[in-house]
Order: C-alpha cells, then sequence, then structure tokens
C-alpha cells in the first residue's frame, strides 16, 4: 500500500488514546481493525494527519458480564465474537450475523467496534446492535457516556460520537427465555456487502410470537428497525400470518439504488427476507 | 485415463509414488498425474515477481492517468511536481513525444483499410478513457513517486464521452478520434465456405424457421491474481536493456519494443520472471512498457513501475464486449440451413496488439458441431471513449459459442423439440470425420455423442428432469432450469499460412531446444512462457517419456529472449498443442544422433540399434547397451565420435501446426433459482471434455477448474460496467464480484479421449475449454428455468435482480439506473412472424 505520509500513534491504554486523539486535532483516525480504513488509505481517499491504532489498548478487547448485560470491548475481533461462549448464549444473533461479515481474513482482523464506528449501512453489525437494543460506550476527555444504538446511527458513515470520543464498548441486553435468531444476508457473492440483510430475535410462546426484533441492513442510509412490523408479529404462528406482518418492512425506507440494486428491489427484498428470517427464527414452516 | 477424476487423484499419485527420487525410467510418464514441479517455489514464497525485483539505484515511476473519458489536453504542468522531495523526473506526453514512438502496435489488421488511430504511451493531445496515460513521475521511492502525481497540474477541456456502440455509429456522433471521421474501425464480412444464406433460406419458402436473437457479451475483466510490472536496466555505455515484465509474451514483446522504439532489437533482453496469470490480459505491449524502457534510456538508470489493482482495472485490457444479432434457419423437421452472425464489437478507445482480431476469431467458430450449408459473418468494430478491449480467456471462442448453443435452445424451443436432440439431429456424427465446416476449418476429429452420452448418464438427465417437471407443475418457488453446452472450439494458433490469410502480423510457430548435459541431465527450451499453466511439469513428462530419463532430471529454461531466443509465447491454449510437439520432435532428433554415436560406440550398424526405455542396445546382443546418459557423457568427451560428429546432444525444432486442433465436450448444468428473490444456484454441473491425450491428469483438471469459474463467472457475475459519462463505475473488487469458492458448485468432471490427427501427440489443448463451454450451459439453465414465465432470454450477468425482474414482466432490464443500456432484447420472430406474436404464442404455449 502506497498511502499519504500520515503520523501513527500506538497508544496501550485508552487513557492514553483519548489524549492522543485530543493532542492529533481533527484529521486524525482511529485505527482499529483497519478493514475498512486501510483501502480507503490504499486509494488516497482519505488523508488523516495522525493514526491511533488501537490494537494495542488491551483493555478494549474481551466479551464480560455485567448483570443482564453483555459487554463486548470494542476492539474485540470478529473471530473472537463468532466464537465467544457468551455471545453464542445471550447475543446468538450477534454470532451468526458476524459470521457472515466478508472472509475469515476480515473477521481475523475487523473488530466489532470498528465495524460499528465506521456506521456503513451495508455493515451486517449495525442492524443486530439496533435489533438486540445495544447501547454504545463513549470515552472521551469529559468522561464516559453511553448511547442507545437508535441514536447511535445518525447518517451515513455518521455517528453520534464526538470528534474527541473513542467507542470503549458496546452493552447488550442479555436475551433470556425461548428466544430463536436469524440474518438473513443477500449478497451475490459470499465476500460481498449485503444487498439487503435482515436480523431477527423473536421470542415465542406456546408455538406464538410474543416478542420480536428486527434489524434492517442497507435499506437506507442507517440500519432500520421496523417497529410496526414488530408489533405485527405478535401473536403470528403460521407462516401466512408472519407473510402478511413481512409485507409493510420496507414501509417508510429510503434504500440506495446503485451498481448493487434498484431500491424498488431492495425493498422487495426486505419484505421476502423479513418473513423468512422471522419464520427461521420461530421455528414456524407452515 | 478416461474414467472421471477428482481431487483424490493427487493424494493417490503421492501414495502410488512415495518416493521421487532419481531412478531409471519406468515408463507411463504421458498421461500421469504428476504434481507439478513449479508448485513448491511458488508456494513457499521463493518466487521472482517482477515487483520483487531490485536494482542498485532502481527508480519507481508512477502514471498520471486521466480522470475523464475524453477530453482535450490544454495544458499539463509538471513543475511542482518536480519540487517534491525525492523526485528525480516527471514528464508529459509532450516531453516524451520524440522518443517514445509514433504509436503502440496493433499486429492484426482484420480489414485493409482498418482505422488504426496513433496510440502513443501516454496521450498528448487527447485523453479517451479514464485512466489513459498523461503524464509520469520518476522518484527515489513509490511513496514520493505517487505523493508527485497529486502536484501535477493538468487543463482538460472536456468532450463527449462515447459509450454505447450503437450511438457512436448514428451519424453526428461525437467521435472518438476526431481526425479518422467516424467511430466504424472496421467492418469484416465472412460468407463462408457453403451457400449463401439468404438465398437458403428463401429456397426453403415455408419450410423455414427462423429464430433470430440479440445477445449481449458484456464486458470483463480479466483479473490474473498479479496486476502488470515493469523493470528495465539500462546499461548506458553500451545502450542495452533488460525489461523484466509480467507478459505472456517475452518474445513478441521483444520485437515490437524494438520496432515502436527504433532500440535495435539485439540490444534489448526480455524476460518474463515469474508471472501470475494473464488470462490474456498480459499479452500485450503496453504503455508502461515502453514508458519505463525510454525513461531508463533517458535517465540512464534502473525504473520499476507496478500496477496497483485500481490501476490494473483501468489501464490493462479489458475481455468481451459485444452486441450480437444472430439469426438461425432450420426445416420445420429440425435440419440446420445456416447461420447469419452480425456482431457489434467494442474496441475500446484504441487498437491494443490483437484488439481487432479477437472477434473476427469468432468467424470460425460460430457454426460449432453443426452441419448447415449456409453461414454468414459480419463484424463491425467500434471506437468507444473506454478501456481497451483485447484477449481474454478464449478470445472470440466464448463469444460465438455462447451464442450458438444460445440460440440452439431458442431453436428447440421454437420448434417444441428437446435440445439435445435438436443438436445431435444436426451434429457432425463421429464417422464423419475429418468433415469441412461451413465456416472454412477442417475438423480432424471428434466424437460428440460418446462425450454426450457420458456426460448424461453422470448428470442422471432423467431424475433431473423428473425433479424440474415436479417442481413445475407445483409451482414451487425454487425452479429448476436445465442447460446443456456441446461446444467445440479451435486450439493450437496456429498454422501460419493461415495467420497469414487472416492479415495477422506475424507466424504462429513454436521453438524448442533439448540440451543433453554431460552428466546425463537435461535442459529443455521453450519458446511458450509459463505464467501458471504448469509448463515445467508437462514439458519435463514429454522429455522423460521420449529420451528415457527421470522426470526430475529434465529442467525446463523460459521465458527469457537471451536463453529462449525464439518463440511465439503463450495464448490461444497452443503452449501443448505447438510447443509441446516442438518438444517431443526436438527430442527425436537428439536420439536420432545419439543412435549413431551409441551404434558407434557399440561398434555395431546403426539399423541394429534399439532405443527404448532410455538405452540402446544391439538387437540380439542383449549385453551391449549403453543408456542415454552414458552416451552423453561420451559425447561429451567426444574422444570417440564418428568422424566429422559435432560433440554435442543438442536439437532444435520449431513445429508449425499443420491444422488447428478442436477439443469439444458436453457441459450439463441444472441451477435452482428462487423466484422470490431471482437468485441463481447452481445444483449440478458436468462437465465431459474431449481434449485428445493427456500428459498430466492433475494439470487439466486444474485448468478445466479454473476454465469453469471464469465462465460461469461471466454467467452469473462479473461485469464491467461504465456510466453515461464513461466512468468505469465497477472500478475495484468490490464491485467486480469475481465468484470465489463458495460461490462456484462442486465440479463433476470427465472424459472421453479422441486423439488429435494433426500432431504426433494426439493433444488439443485445455486451457479455456472451461471458459468457452461453460457460460452457455449456465445460462441456457436460468433461461430453461424462467421461460415459463414467458422469458427467452437474460442479459449476462443473470444477477438475482435481472433474474427477478424478468420473472416479473420487466424482460432483461439492467441493474442499474447509470448503466448504459445496450438496447433491448429482441424477442426474436419465426418464420417471418412478428417478433410480439412469437412471444404471445410462447406464453399461451405455456
Amino acid at each position: 500500500m502506497i498511502p499519504a505520509q500520515f503520523d501513527y500513534v500506538a497508544p496501550t491504554t485508552l487513557a492514553e488514546a483519548i489524549a492522543a486523539l485530543g493532542a492529533a486535532g481533527e484529521d486524525a483516525k482511529i485505527l482499529a481493525g483497519g478493514q475498512s480504513l486501510i483501502p480507503v488509505l490504499r486509494l488516497r481517499l482519505a488523508f488523516p494527519t495522525t493514526l491511533i491504532d488501537l490494537s494495542r489498548v488491551s483493555e478494549l478487547r474481551g466479551v464480560g458480564e455485567d448483570g443482564d448485560v453483555l459487554v463486548i470491548g470494542a476492539m474485540t475481533k470478529h473471530s473472537d465474537v463468532i466464537e465467544d461462549p457468551l455471545v453464542r448464549q445471550y447475543a446468538a444473533l450477534l454470532s451468526e450475523a458476524t459470521s457472515t461479515v466478508a472472509d475469515p481474513a476480515v473477521r481475523h482482523r475487523g473488530t466489532f467496534g470498528g465495524a460499528l464506528a465506521h456506521a456503513d449501512p451495508a455493515g451486517d453489525l449495525a442492524a443486530v446492535a439496533l435489533a438486540l437494543d445495544a447501547e454504545l460506550v463513549a470515552e472521551g476527555p469529559g468522561g464516559r457516556r453511553t448511547i442507545a444504538a437508535k441514536d447511535f446511527f445518525v447518517d451515513y458513515l455518521e455517528t453520534s460520537l464526538s470528534p474527541d470520543e473513542i467507542l470503549a464498548a458496546v452493552r447488550i441486553p442479555k436475551l433470556t427465555g425461548d428466544w430463536g435468531v436469524r440474518y438473513e444476508k443477500f449478497n451475490r457473492v459470499a465476500q460481498a456487502w449485503a444487498i439487503v440483510g435482515v436480523a431477527t430475535a423473536v421470542r415465542t410462546e406456546g408455538g406464538s410470537i410474543a416478542e420480536a426484533r428486527i434489524g434492517l441492513t442497507n435499506m437506507g442510509s442507517t440500519p432500520v428497525r421496523p417497529h410496526s412490523v414488530e408489533a405485527a408479529l405478535v401473536g403470528a404462528s403460521t407462516r401466512e400470518q408472519v407473510v402478511a406482518a413481512a409485507a409493510s418492512a420496507a414501509d417508510g425506507t429510503n434504500p440506495p439504488s446503485d451498481l448493487g440494486a434498484k431500491a424498488d428491489y431492495r425493498q422487495h427484498l426486505a419484505r421476502v427476507l423479513t418473513a423468512r428470517a422471522v419464520s427461521q427464527a420461530a421455528g414456524i414452516t407452515s | 485415463m478416461t474414467e472421471q477424476l477428482d481431487a483424490g487423484l493427487v493424494a493417490q499419485e503421492i501414495a502410488e509414488h512415495p518416493d521421487a527420487l532419481s531412478k531409471p525410467y519406468a515408463g507411463g510418464e504421458l498421461g500421469r498425474g504428476r504434481r507439478r514441479k513449479e508448485d513448491a517455489k511458488l508456494v513457499t514464497g521463493q518466487t521472482n515477481w517482477t515487483d520483487n525485483i531490485t536494482l542498485p539505484g532502481l527508480l519507481h515511476m508512477t502514471v498520471l492517468r486521466s480522470p475523464m473519458a475524453h477530453a482535450r489536453i490544454l495544458s499539463v504542468d509538471v513543475s511542482a511536481a518536480l519540487e517534491m522531495p525525492g523526485v528525480i523526473a516527471a514528464y508529459s506526453g509532450a516531453d516524451l513525444a520524440d522518443v517514445m514512438g509514433a504509436s503502440m502496435p496493433c499486429a492484426w489488421p482484420v480489414t485493409p483499410d482498418m482505422v488504426s488511430p496513433v496510440h502513443t504511451p501516454l496521450a498528448t493531445d487527447e485523453v479517451r478513457y479514464v485512466g489513459d496515460g498523461v503524464a509520469v513521475v520518476i522518484a527515489r521511492d513509490r511513496y514520493a513517486a505517487a505523493d508527485a502525481l497529486e502536484a501535477i497540474a493538468v487543463e482538460y477541456d472536456q468532450l463527449p464521452a462515447v459509450v454505447d456502440m450503437e450511438e457512436a455509429l448514428k451519424p453526428g456522433a461525437p467521435l472518438v478520434h476526431s481526425e479518422k471521421g467516424t467511430n466504424q474501425c472496421f467492418v469484416f464480412d465472412f460468407p463462408g465456405a457453403g451457400a449463401d444464406y439468404a438465398e437458403t433460406v428463401k429456397n426453403a419458402g415455408d419450410d423455414a424457421v427462423v429464430v433470430r436473437r440479440r445477445f449481449r457479451q458484456q464486458r470483463l475483466i480479466p483479473t490474473p491474481m498479479e496486476p502488470r510490472g515493469v523493470v528495465v536496466a539500462p546499461i548506458a555505455a553500451a545502450d542495452e536493456f533488460t525489461m523484466w515484465s509480467t507478459t505472456q509474451i517475452p518474445h513478441i514483446l521483444r520485437i515490437m519494443l524494438a520496432l515502436t522504439t527504433g532500440i535495435p532489437e539485439h540490444k534489448l533482453r526480455v524476460v518474463a520472471p515469474d508471472v501470475g496469470g494473464g488470462f490474456g490480459a498480459k499479452l500485450n505491449v503496453y504503455a508502461e512498457e515502453i514508458l519505463c524502457l525510454v525513461v531508463a534510456r533517458k535517465l540512464g538508470r534502473p525504473i520499476k513501475w507496478t500496477e496497483s489493482r485500481s490501476e490494473n482495472y483501468q489501464a490493462t485490457t479489458h475481455g468481451r464486449d459485444q452486441i450480437q444479432d444472430i439469426e438461425i434457419a432450420c426445416t420445420k423437421d429440425g435440419t440446420l440451413l445456416g447461420l447469419k452472425v452480425e456482431l457489434l464489437a467494442d474496441m475500446g478507445a484504441y487498437l491494443q496488439l490483437i484488439t481487432p482480431g479477437v472477434p473476427v476469431l469468432g468467424a470460425f467458430m460460430f457454426p460449432a458441431i453443426y452441419k448447415m450449408p449456409s453461414y454468414h459473418f459480419t463484424c463491425t468494430g467500434v471506437f468507444t471513449t473506454k478501456t481497451p478491449t483485447d484477449a481474454y480467456r478464449g478470445a472470440g471462442r466464448p463469444e460465438a459459442t455462447y451464442a450458438i448453443e444460445r440460440i440452439m435452445d431458442e431453436l428447440a424451443a421454437e420448434l417444441g423439440r428437446d435440445p439435445m436432440e435438436l443438436r445431435r439431429q444436426n451434429w457432425i456424427k463421429h464417422e464423419e470425420f475429418p468433415y469441412e465446416m461451413v465456416a472454412g476449418l477442417t475438423y480432424d476429429s471428434g466424437n460428440y455423442e460418446a462425450a454426450t452420452d457420458k456426460a448424461e448418464q453422470m448428470f442422471d438427465m432423467a431424475g433431473l428432469k423428473a425433479e424440474r417437471d415436479r417442481r413445475r407443475a407445483s409451482k414451487d418457488p425454487v425452479q429448476i432450469g436445465i442447460g446443456i453446452s456441446t461446444f467445440t472450439e479451435m486450439c493450437g494458433l496456429a498454422p501460419s499460412r493461415v495467420l497469414g490469410s487472416l492479415s495477422y502480423g506475424a507466424g504462429g510457430w513454436e521453438s524448442a531446444s533439448v540440451r543433453m548435459l554431460p552428466t546425463g541431465k537435461v535442459e529443455v527450451v521453450s519458446g511458450a512462457t509459463p505464467h501458471g499453466q504448469g509448463h515445467h511439469t508437462s514439458w519435463s513428462q514429454i522429455v522423460a517419456d521420449s529420451l528415457g530419463v527421470p522426470f526430475e532430471d529434465v529442467e525446463l529454461v523460459a521465458g527469457d529472449t537471451r536463453s529462449s531466443h525464439k518463440g511465439m509465447d503463450t495464448y490461444g491454449s497452443r503452449s501443448l498443442v505447438v510447443g509441446g510437439v516442438a518438444i517431443h520432435k526436438a527430442t527425436g532428433k537428439v536420439i536420432e544422433k545419439a543412435k549413431r554415436i551409441a551404434a558407434h560406440l557399440l561398434e555395431a550398424n546403426e539399423d541394429d540399434v534399439e532405443f527404448g526405455g532410455g538405452t540402446f542396445s544391439v538387437k540380439g546382443s542383449p549385453e551391449a547397451k549403453l543408456t542415454i546418459q552414458e552416451v552423453a557423457l561420451a559425447t561429451f568427451a567426444a574422444h570417440n565420435l564418428p568422424d566429422g560428429m559435432e560433440p554435442t546432444l543438442d536439437s532444435d525444432y520449431v513445429s508449425d501446426p499443420e491444422n488447428f486442433s478442436y477439443p469439444h465436450g458436453t457441459h450439463l448444468c441444472a441451477v435452482e433459482i428462487d423466484t422470490e428473490t431471482g437468485f441463481t444456484k447452481i445444483l449440478k454441473y458436468v462437465c465431459v471434455d474431449d481434449i485428445g491425450k493427456i500428459i498430466n491428469p492433475v494439470i487439466v483438471e486444474g485448468q478445466i477448474h479454473g476454465g469453469l469459474a471464469q465462465g460461469i463467472a461471466q454467467a452469473l457475475y462479473e461485469e464491467a460496467v461504465y456510466d453515461a459519462e464513461g466512468n468505469l463505475t465497477t472500478g475495484s473488487l468490490v464491485d467486480y464480484l469475481v465468484p470465489a469458492a463458495p460461490d462456484l458448485p462442486h465440479f463433476d468432471t470427465g472424459r472421453t479421449e479422441t486423439p488429435a490427427t494433426s500432431n504426433p501427440l494426439g493433444v488439443k489443448g485445455v486451457g479455456e475449454a472451461g471458459t468457452i463451454a461453460s457460460t452457455p450451459a449456465v445460462m441456457n439453465a436460468v433461461v430453461d428455468a424462467v421461460r415459463q414465465y414467458g422469458v427467452n432470454d437474460i442479459d449476462m450477468p443473470a444477477t438475482p435482480e435481472r433474474v427477478w425482474r424478468a420473472i416479473n414482466g420487466e424482460g432483461s432490464a439492467r441493474a442499474t439506473a447509470g448503466t448504459v443500456a445496450y438496447g433491448g432484447t429482441s424477442t426474436g420472430s419465426t418464420g417471418g412472424a412478428a417478433a410480439d406474436e412469437a412471444l404471445d404464442d410462447n406464453r399461451s404455449a405455456l
């Protein structure tokens, strides 16, 4: 790679990283796993003056528990998220969705927090965070604050992090009870970005849906939470009822028309894939 | 060799031959699944890629490329770049105008009046595609060279982009080369070797059934693993130059560089070191090769240029890009009357080495395996403001094969016939070979029945058809389609006199030298240049078999014009058929001479000396024998040779093929189409290829697999898309979708073996077969699955969106608003009936 010149800082604590970010000025960039930033540097589409590499900040890695909440360090690699027993037990949707991200090489370098902070609406994990009511923990010179996922994703590649803040961790309420999950990702080749993705977690009681959480990938400039579908699904127990509820999955969305797909096709896919994801998560086959 | 192969073959080879120690030749070298000699070094990083080469005082070149598809250059100011740290020099096109040559070469003027515009390595007056070179920077390192590009100021006066071939040909259209007065490069008209097409159809009267279709060969980007690179080392005092380049054609390149730059041929050495794939995209003479050479000459310093992937997508030739208007006619009983082909072929902005020849080569392949009395082919070359096209794996034959195999399915649908049955009715029967085709070629051999029977058996055609019909009846959301491709192709480019008759600038021979060393080892020098095919292994097997020496005792020398001084290089599945045969014949000359020496040493009559298994023996005297290694040592010592005999066991042979070779086969594909999303999944893929005699079945298997992947990629995944302003919107691997292992099915491969009669090895070539055959097999399967919805064609690649829109009555709509439309897909017509009527009939029949 032949990027433009930049300074490079590799702090070992979060406090140092925040200080370095403050010192480096507004054209600094945080380097997490580098799977989006490095290509941009290689193509000379970005010219940061300083890269602050978080890979040596060990306090930002790993998965832990805080009562009813799962706490995932922002620098936890995708491959570690996929394998983590706590994630598998309490946020299986995240584990499943993460296993569809790009290819093994990317999953062994890319990080959960890096993917969320990059806020690409075509990325798989923002929709999961939204569906699971995750909270994002930001730290800056002013201290720590917690941002709900619905408030975190502001626009295309834009979050509510301040320029002097670093995403430190993600808090995900544990799913306990009879939850089924499914991430339906539609792409043309396995390594490609999702044309549309549907993240679902569904709790069933006695064969019918008691609660549904849905996040849509690449259906707008931010991940989308179709609350009306979630509400309509409550009580559904047949495939026909699920399909009927999913029919409004694309309502009010404004997905992109690009090389990957036109907007109307994306909206069609959102409806089809939502029905499929919910049916599978709920174990509804007919 | 006719048995089906699988991945277990390599393991079996290892189990059966646990030691690879040097020992007397045991026979059986031809057809043996040897592991590739070259792989140990390739997979352990002990390679010599061009970009790995470093030299004392090496400078780095970067190229400033046009961001516009078409613009007049008003000014280029490199002064700020020259002020940047580490920058040694910076040149605009005007700065190099007197040294970079008048024009880069196009070696294939397909018609006497072909429009051949000037193509300088850097643009001087106008830029004509996004990626056209404008200026270069030479710096001490690549970072400085890249930084300095941004300091070059270029003023452009934007001109209209020309992106649509049909629009480009209309009167008053903006011109790519205004001084030429037209965007039409050539019209190549070929009436075939048979009857007049129009006359033949007319004479059939009411008995004629005619089907027309418009097929689109989308533009593809070859995407070899290694992008291009060049290093040039000058010896200023002697005005001598060594160039290392990621090329398939060091020999042709050397000649062309000499002719273009005026540097005498004998002062140029061109080396193709380890080269990471080419697929035709490195079969060229590129601007950067000339630029590195002339800048190295100017500065007296070694220069390196290494292409990035993004540059590769803009500045390395693309492939395909044709609009094919195809008309086929038969009698009501299905007997073919003839074929009419009208092509528009996108040249891009300039003519590269064989740009115009690629579609024209297809002229000979459209009739494929079918007997028909009449044929007419016309191809119009068109300039657009896009990256030039040129050879891409198959080069002319995939396009032709796609069109004929697709329209045979359309004809079968029109007649209400089984598509395989219609093919069987019309193909050349095995007992009819040699067969003179309506396109003028004589096919020496083939057995389409045998390959097809075997493929159908492996495929379980009856079972899959039953499942397809069951799902149709039950309106299953996941439908099945079955596709056929009974293809042939022409390999072994080419008999020199045929190339001459097609106005190609060179011959089609290949050179080989075989050198027995004093210790009995063998060096084989080949003019065919490896870039991933496995020449080291295959050539060693041919030499080992012929000379009776161990496989391990043979080394290949290739890819360097100093040590392998003659060659026509590697493309068009020609290496084995032309170069391998040259090696075989060169070894024959070695044996002939060694036999005379052996007879002399054994004090026997030459006619009584026999050779086999690496040993010369005397008839009737079992103890009188000498190994070829012993003869080699005695020849080196030269103490006791026949009077006047030169003390060497070296030989040269240059082989010029007497005919093309004609691999063929039957590929069968079953797809599942998710009608709710349009997603196509390949359920089963079976191919039976007849490539004649096989030297190494493991290499063959690898070639077939890679070829299938690329052919399937054209059908389902890959497409280079330009927007209306002439920007390449699929400018990286993010948008240009190259499939990987998870996207491809298991390949069930099998073979039949009908040896070529036109060469002593009976080989036909395998480098492109999979690519040529697989695209129509997949697309025929896709169309078969959705024909029930009134669809009779889908543009490639058959993306889920296109398939979904086709199912939902939106025809073959293109995926993106920004995409350049090529015009609507003709729905075809029947016996003069209107197209709409035919379509209505089609719908009502279903």
